[in-house]
C-alpha cells in the first residue's frame, strides 16, 4: 500500500495538469485538489521511509535495468517532504494570487512542474532524472514568462537555452557512462564506476551541467532576472524548489554515484566557486533596487553555501562526523527552501498593495501588512542564518566542522556573508517603520497571507528547535 | 518529565507566548493587550519565586532539548542566573505597567508590546542559559527584539539610531558565534560549569584560548558598551522611554555585562583567567570605560544621553568586579548587576516623565522641576545619589564592596578608579538635583501637558519610579536582610570560590 504513494507523487501532478488542460474553467478548482493529492501522498512517501527504510518502486513490471525505476532514501525523502509543502504552499497561494485568465495558464505548466519535481527527487536511474530535469527546466522557463511582458520573456528565454545547455552537458555524461559501463541505474553505475578519463569526463559533464542549473557563480548570471520578473509564486518556486532540485542532484551524483573516482581539487573548485557565490550574490543583494531582485540575488548567495559544503565533506572521514554534517547541508538546502519561497510570497504581496517593489519606497505598504511583514521578518531571520532558524544550525555544525579540520577560511567567507545578508534583510525591514499609523488587522488576506507567513514560521522556529527528525530521517541511506 | 525539567523553559515562554498572542490583536483591543501583558507578567512573578526558593535549597532545575546530535538547547537555574531572571522579571513588571501609560493613545502598540514581551524573553533565556550555544541563540533573538522597539517611532532619527545599533550587535553577535564556534571545536560542547571548565585544558591550546577571549570579549563588549564598542548605546535614546529603561536596566546593556561574568567564572574559570592576564586586560578595559564614559556624560546636556553615558560608565562596574581576583569583587561587581538595574531604570522612567509632562529633555530646561513634579523628582534624586554612591542608597553597597575587594587583591590602582569615577559621578549629577531643587522654575514650560488627578502624573507613569527607587533605596538600607541582592550576590561567589 505505502509502496503505491511512490508513482503518486509523480503522477497525480500528471493527472491534474491534464484535467485543468481539459477543464480550464475549473483550473483553479481542480488544481488545488491535485496539489493536495499530491502532497498527501509526497508526504506519505517520506513518512514511510522513516518509518520502513528505502522504498523502491519498478514501474510496469520491468526489473533493472529496462523498466522506470522509482526509489526513495532519507535524502530523497528529505527533499521531497520541503518541495511538496512548499509546492503546496504556493499552490494555496496562486489560488489567491492569479485571476481567471492567467490562472489558466498557470496551473497546467505548474502541475507538469511539480510532476517532474517529484519524479527528480524519486528517479533511480540516470536517464529517467535526465527526462525530469529537461521537463523541470522547460515548465519553469514556462512559467516564469507568464506574466508576458518583455523582460520576462527575455530573460526566461535565455533561462530556457540556459537550462537546456545544462541538461545536455548532463545528457553527455550520461551516454559516455552508459557507453561505457552498459547500465543506467544509480546503484548499478555506483557499483561499476572506476577512477579513469571516462568517469572523470562524465563527471565533469554532468556536475558542470548541474551547476550551471543551479545557478552556481559564474553561471548565475541567467537567475536573478528570470528570478525577479516572474509573477510571485512563480518566482516562489523557482527559487526555492528548482535550482534546489539541481542541488540535490548534483548531490546525489557525488555521493552515489562519483565517490569512488571523487577528488579533493574538484571539492575545492565547487567550495570557491561557493565562496564566490557568497559574497557577490550577497553583495549584488545589497544594492538591489527591487524586492524581488533582492531576493534572488539572495538566492545566488545561498546557493553558494550549499556548494561550501563540498570540500567540507570531501575533507571529513565517513563516519558520525561526516553524517552530521551531511545532515546539516541538508538542513540549509531545506530551510532555504522554505524561506525563500516565503520571502517571495510575502514579497508579492507587498508589490501588489504597493504596486512596484521599490524598495526605497515601501514604506506604507510594509506598514499596512504585518503578516507579510513578519513573514519578510521571518523568513529573513532564516536567509540570514539567526537563531533560531534552521539555518543558523546548520552553519553552526557546518563551521564547527570547518574548524575541526582547520579550514577556517570558510568561516571567514560564510561570516562575511552572513552579515551582508543581515545588511539586505534589514534594509528591507527597516522600511516597515513609518510614521504614518495604520489600522493594524494583523492579516488582511488569509489565502495569500498565511501561506508565506506559515513557510517563514517553519523556517526560522520548526527547523530551527525540531530539526532532529531530519538527522533520523537521513539514516535511511539508498546505497551508501 | 517533572516540573522541574519544565520550570526553565516555562519561565521563558511565560513571556513569550503572550508576546506572540499580543502580535495578533487588533490595534484598538487593548484591555485584552494589558490582560495578556499583565497575566504573563505577574505568571512569571510566580514561577520566579517558586525558582528562587528550589535554587536557595540547592535544587536543580534543567530544560534540555536535543536541536541536533552534540547541539543542545540547555536552560538550567544557577544562583548567577536566578539573580539575573529575577532583576528583569520584577523590572519588566514595573516597566510593562509604565509602558501601557506611556504608550496610551499611541500607534502601533500590538507591534510594540509583542516585541517587548520578545526582548524580555530573551533576556531571561539569556540568564538561563546552560550552554553557550543557547547563550548565542537568545542573545541574537535579543538583538533582534529590541531592534523593532527602538525604531519603533519611525522618525529619521528613530531609523539612524536603529541602523547604528543593528550594525553594533549583528558584528557583535557575529564575533560572539565566531568564539563560540572555535571554542566547541576546540574542547567541546561548552557547558556553563561552576569553578569553569577550562582549568584543565591541554597547555597547547593555550594561545588559542587566550585569543578566543578576546573574540568572546569583542562579541559581548559591544552590548556591554565597553569603550571603544559603546557609540551605539548613545544613539539608542530615541527609542520610547519606557524601551529605553529596559535596555539601560536589564536587556541588552545587561546581557553584554552578565555574559563576559558567565565567560570569565563558569567558561574559563575565575583561576585560569588571572593566571593566563586575562582579567587584568578586562579590568583595564572596564577602568577606560568607566572613566571614559563619565567624562562624556560630564559634556551632555541632553538628559537621556548624559544618562545613556552614565550607563557606559555604570555597567562596567560589573565587568570590573569580575576583573579582580577575589569573592568580594566579585559580589561588588554581581550585585552592581542588580543595583544598576533598579538604580538606572528609576532615572530613565523620571526622564520620561519630565518629557511627557513638561517637555523637558534637556538638563539646562529642569530648573525647578522638584517643586512642579515633587515624586518624580525625589525618585531621580535617590536614583542619582545612588549612581553616585552616597549611602544608605544600592550603589553605595556595591562600591564598597568593589573598593574592598580591590584592596584585599592589592589592586590600589582599581580604588584610584573609583574614587575618581565616584567624583566624575557627583559632578555630572548634583548639578541636575541642584537645578531641580534649587533653582526657580521659568514661567513656562517647554510643552506642558497638565495632568487633571491628585498627582503630578497619570499613575501607571508615577508609581514605577516610586516603587524601582524605593527598592533602590531599601536594597541599601537593609542588604544584610536575607534575600536581598547582596545576600544573594554572596551566595553566588560562595559557589564560584568556595569549591
Amino acid at each position: 500500500m505505502m509502496i503505491d504513494a511512490l508513482p503518486l507523487a509523480v503522477t497525480l501532478p500528471l493527472i491534474g495538469a491534464f484535467a485543468v488542460t481539459v477543464s480550464p474553467l475549473h483550473a483553479r478548482g481542480l488544481g488545488l485538489m491535485a496539489a493536495v493529492l499530491t502532497a498527501a501522498s509526497a508526504l506519505s512517501v517520506t513518512a514511510a521511509v522513516w518509518s520502513d527504510g528505502v522504498l523502491r518502486a519498478d514501474l510496469g513490471g520491468w526489473g533493472v535495468p529496462l523498466g522506470i525505476a522509482l526509489e526513495a532514501d532519507g535524502l530523497s525523502a528529505a527533499f521531497l517532504a520541503m518541495a511538496n509543502v512548499v509546492a503546496l504552499a504556493v499552490s494555496v497561494y496562486a489560488g489567491g494570487y492569479f485571476k481567471q485568465e492567467s490562472a489558466r495558464h498557470f496551473w497546467p505548466l505548474w502541475l507538469l512542474l511539480w510532476s517532474a519535481l517529484n519524479g527528480l527527487f524519486l528517479a533511480a536511474d540516470l536517464f529517467n532524472l535526465y527526462v525530469t530535469l529537461e521537463l523541470l527546466g522547460i515548465s519553469a522557463a514556462a512559467l516564469g514568462a507568464l506574466t508576458g511582458t518583455r523582460e520576462a520573456v527575455a530573460a526566461n528565454l535565455r533561462y530556457l537555452l540556459v537550462g537546456l545547455l545544462g541538461s545536455m552537458s548532463y545528457l553527455l555524461g550520461v551516454a559516455l557512462i552508459y557507453a561505457a559501463y552498459g547500465v543506467l541505474d544509480i546503484g548499478l553505475v555506483a557499483e561499476a564506476i572506476e577512477p579513469g578519463p571516462v568517469a572523470w569526463t562524465a563527471m565533469t559533464l554532468m556536475i558542470g551541467g548541474l551547476i550551471l542549473k543551479a545557478a552556481l557563480f559564474p553561471m548565475h548570471f541567467w537567475l536573478p532576472p528570470a528570478h525577479a520578473n516572474a509573477p510571485a509564486p512563480v518566482s516562489a518556486a523557482l527559487s526555492a524548489l528548482v535550482v534546489k532540485a539541481a542541488f540535490y542532484l548534483a548531490l546525489r551524483l557525488w555521493l552515489d554515484v562519483f565517490a569512488p573516482v571523487l577528488n579533493e581539487a574538484a571539492a575545492n573548485l565547487l567550495g570557491i566557486l561557493g565562496a564566490a557565490a557568497v559574497v557577490w550574490g550577497s553583495w549584488r543583494a545589497l544594492r538591489a533596487e527591487r524586492l524581488k531582485l533582492l531576493a534572488a540575488y539572495s538566492t545566488v548567495a545561498q546557493m553558494g553555501y550549499l556548494f561550501i559544503a563540498f570540500p567540507l565533506l570531501a575533507a571529513t572521514p565517513p563516519g558520525l562526523a561526516r553524517d552530521n554534517l551531511l545532515a546539516a547541508v541538508v538542513l540549509l538546502a531545506l530551510t532555504h527552501g522554505f524561506a525563500k519561497a516565503g520571502f517571495f510570497l510575502a514579497a508579492g504581496m507587498v508589490q501588489k498593495t504597493a504596486g512596484h517593489d521599490r524598495i526605497d519606497d515601501l514604506g506604507g505598504a510594509a506598514q499596512a501588512l504585518p503578516a507579510a511583514t513578519f513573514a519578510i521578518g521571518l523568513a529573513g531571520v532564516a536567509l540570514i542564518g539567526l537563531p533560531p532558524s534552521g539555518t543558523f544550525l546548520a552553519k553552526w555544525v557546518m563551521l564547527e566542522q570547518a574548524m575541526i579540520l582547520g579550514l577556517w577560511w570558510w568561516l571567514i567567507v560564510m561570516m562575511v556573508g552572513t552579515l551582508l545578508a543581515a545588511a539586505y534583510i534589514f534594509r528591507v525591514l527597516s522600511r516597515a517603520f513609518n510614521r504614518e499609523p495604520t489600522p493594524y488587522r494583523f492579516v488582511n488576506d488569509a489565502r495569500t497571507e498565511l501561506p508565506a507567513l506559515l513557510l517563514g514560521l517553519i523556517a526560522t522556529f520548526g527547523l530551527g528547535i525540531a530539526a532532529q527528525p531530519l538527522w533520523v530521517l537521513l539514516e535511511q541511506g539508498a546505497f551508501g | 518529565m517533572s516540573f522541574d525539567t519544565w520550570l526553565p523553559a516555562a519561565i521563558v515562554l511565560s513571556s513569550m507566548i503572550p508576546g506572540m498572542l499580543i502580535f495578533l490583536l487588533r490595534e484598538e483591543s487593548h484591555r485584552l493587550r494589558t490582560l495578556l501583558n499583565m497575566t504573563g507578567a505577574l505568571v512569571k512573578v510566580g514561577l520566579v519565586i517558586w525558582m528562587i526558593g528550589g535554587v536557595y535549597d540547592g535544587q536543580n532545575y534543567e530544560t534540555r532539548w536535543t536541536l541536533a546530535p552534540g547541539l543542545d538547547l540547555v536552560l538550567r537555574a544557577d544562583a548567577l542566573s536566578v539573580l539575573f531572571v529575577a532583576l528583569s522579571t520584577l523590572l519588566w513588571l514595573v516597566t510593562t505597567i509604565y509602558a501601557i501609560g506611556y504608550l496610551e493613545h499611541s500607534p502601533n502598540r500590538s507591534r510594540f508590546f509583542g516585541f517587548f514581551s520578545v526582548c524580555v524573553s530573551a533576556t531571561v533565556g539569556i540568564a538561563l542559559s546552560g550552554n553557550l550555544l543557547t547563550f548565542v541563540i537568545f542573545y541574537e533573538i535579543l538583538t533582534l527584539a529590541t531592534y523593532p522597539l527602538v525604531a519603533h517611532r519611525g522618525t529619521p532619527d528613530a531609523a539612524h539610531g536603529a541602523k547604528v545599533y543593528l550594525a553594533y550587535t549583528m558584528g557583535g553577535g557575529a564575533l560572539l558565534l565566531v568564539g563560540a564556534i572555535w571554542l566547541q571545536a576546540l574542547v567541546g560542547p561548552v557547558e556553563f560549569t561552576q569553578g569553569g571548565i577550562l582549568g584543565v585544558s591541554p597547555e597547547e591550546i593555550r594561545v588559542e584560548l587566550i585569543l578566543i577571549f578576546f573574540v568572546l570579549l569583542g562579541g559581548l563588549g559591544v552590548k556591554a558598551a565597553l569603550v571603544p564598542l559603546h557609540g551605539w548605546l548613545p544613539q539608542a535614546m530615541v527609542a520610547p522611554a519606557p524601551v529605553s529603561a529596559l535596555l539601560h536596566a536589564v536587556a541588552v546593556v545587561k546581557a553584554g555585562a552578565f555574559g563576559i561574568v558567565r565567560v570569565v567564572y563558569d567558561v574559563y574559570g575565575v583561576e585560569f583567567a588571572y593566571a593566563n592576564g586575562l582579567l587584568l586586560a578586562l579590568g583595564i578595559l572596564a577602568s577606560v570605560t568607566i572613566i571614559y564614559g563619565s567624562l562624556m556624560a560630564l559634556t551632555q546636556d541632553s538628559l537621556k544621553k548624559r544618562l545613556a553615558y552614565s550607563t557606559v560608565s555604570q555597567v562596567s562596574y560589573i565587568a570590573l568586579g569580575t576583573s579582580i581576583f577575589g569573592p568580594i569583587a566579585t559580589i561588588g561587581g554581581v550585585v552592581h548587576l542588580v543595583h544598576q538595574g533598579l538604580m538606572k531604570i528609576t532615572l530613565f522612567f523620571c526622564a520620561g516623565n519630565y518629557a511627557e509632562t513638561l517637555g523637558v529633555n534637556k538638563v539646562s530646561e529642569m530648573d525647578g522641576v522638584g517643586r512642579r513634579m515633587p515624586w518624580t523628582s525625589l525618585a531621580f534624586t535617590v536614583g542619582a545619589l545612588g549612581m553616585i554612591g552616597v549611602p544608605p542608597v544600592a550603589g553605595f553597597v556595591s562600591k564598597w564592596y568593589l573598593g574592598l575587594g580591590a584592596a584585599d587583591a592589592g589592586s590600589n590602582w582599581v580604588i584610584a578608579v573609583l574614587i575618581a569615577s565616584s567624583l566624575l559621578n557627583a559632578a555630572y549629577f548634583l548639578p541636575i538635583l541642584h537645578r531641580a531643587w534649587f533653582r526657580p522654575a521659568p514661567k513656562q514650560w517647554p510643552q506642558e501637558h497638565r495632568h487633571p488627578g491628585r498627582f503630578e502624573i497619570a499613575g501607571a507613569l508615577l508609581w514605577p519610579p516610586v516603587i524601582t527607587a524605593a527598592l533602590a533605596l531599601s536594597a541599601g538600607l537593609f542588604a544584610a536582610a536575607p534575600f536581598t541582592p547582596l545576600e544573594w550576590a554572596s551566595l553566588i561567589a560562595e559557589r564560584e570560590y568556595g569549591r
